[in-house]
């Protein structure tokens, strides 16, 4: 029992530690500004890294066809939130889009 | 312009919504490979209050559960979730000005789908503009709401072990959340590089383990779109007629 709990903080430290790391060492001046350039790119490179592979290959293999309902519903979403910028519509379009196809398949 | 404390918290609570119709089940799905894995319920839910890490928390009750040593767990969480790295930069310039508890608090809550509805709501202001506005209570009011769902589904899949009503597949509320806020993200064209080249890694990159992919991605992404930043200077420069000025 001891042990586990060892392991709870060890994951602890390194998370906490990780998430904490820029924040707290950011006091006086702001980051160089290549660096601040680069972070620029990691909201819409994050939001892709995980959107793209859960529509592609929702089991763990890819697939590109039209049975993969994930990415019919996916690819609806994503036009209807190019065309309205707003947040819940798409998420209710691509819900109501992905019963449809599972109801139809 | 100046939104209230009050207001700004629970637009952040309001945000974060939707996003657990996804993290629910996912949440249930923890508490039950905890209990599955052997782990105690003081345990199980302390790695939950405490470590607060999707992901990190599966793959530590998996490797519990094959009887990995500690050692080997503290450093597979670790790596799952250095690209919290990524995140802390990218949020510290609109967080520096905050005294250091709330610096400790919002980093203690900084985890994908808090830092992707808060950077989304950042972004419209310039990290110098910060200090006069109460956009942190967003960040905080986003951030619990999640914390607060993730005890309540790990809790309630430990206990229950209930199953998860797949056929709903609420679990696609978290992609189409982060399709929803990747729109606005993509302002220019360095954007939609950066976009194009971390989803086409990710997915190339999808089978590497300890959700390195997800890295990998997101590191060819920043460089997709400096790289794009850089040839969209070269073009603006060869058309300007004074050279000189920087773009």
């Amino acid at each position: 029992m001891m042990r586990l709990w060892l392991i709870v903080a060890g994951m602890v430290v390194v998370t906490y530690g990780v998430r904490l790391s820029v924040i707290a060492l950011l006091r006086g001046g702001m980051l160089p500004t290549g660096f601040m350039r680069a972070l620029r790119y990691v909201p819409p490179a994050a939001l892709s890294a995980i959107v793209l592979p859960a529509l592609v290959a929702p089991d763990g293999t890819l697939d590109l066809s039209a049975g993969n309902l994930r990415l019919l519903a996916g690819i609806v979403a994503a036009l209807v939130a190019w065309a309205t910028r707003r947040t819940l519509l798409p998420i209710a379009v691509g819900m109501a889009a992905l019963w449809l196809l599972q109801w139809l398949a | 312009m100046l939104i209230s404390p009050r207001a700004e918290f629970w637009s952040g609570v309001r945000t974060q919504l939707p996003i657990l119709l996804g993290v629910s089940p996912f949440g249930m799905i923890y508490g039950i490979v905890a209990h599955e894995a052997g782990l105690p319920m003081s345990v199980a839910l302390a790695m939950s209050m405490l470590v607060f890490a999707g992901s990190a928390q599966f793959i530590a009750a998996q490797l519990f559960a094959t009887g990995a040593g500690g050692p080997v767990i503290v450093l597979t969480t670790f790596v799952v979730n250095l690209r919290h790295l990524l995140y802390s930069a990218s949020v510290a310039p609109y967080v520096r000005h905050l005294s250091p508890a709330w610096k400790w608090l919002l980093a203690f809550l900084l985890v994908d789908e808090t830092y992707a509805v808060t950077i989304t709501h950042y972004r419209p202001h310039r990290p110098e503009d910060a200090p006069g506005t109460a956009l942190h209570w967003f960040y905080l009011g986003a951030g619990l709401t999640l914390w607060v769902a993730w005890q309540l589904s790990s809790a309630a899949g430990y206990l229950l072990g209930a199953q998860i009503p797949s056929g709903w597949s609420l679990d696609f509320a978290l992609p189409l959340t982060f399709i929803a806020l990747l729109a606005p993200a993509l302002r220019d064209r360095p954007a939609v590089a950066a976009c194009a080249a971390a989803g086409v890694v990710a997915v190339v990159a999808r089978g590497l383990p300890y959700n390195l992919g997800l890295s990998a991605g997101v590191l060819a992404g920043i460089g997709a779109g400096l790289a794009a930043e850089r040839l969209r200077g070269m073009r603006l420069m060869a058309r300007s007629p004074n050279p000189e000025r920087e773009p």
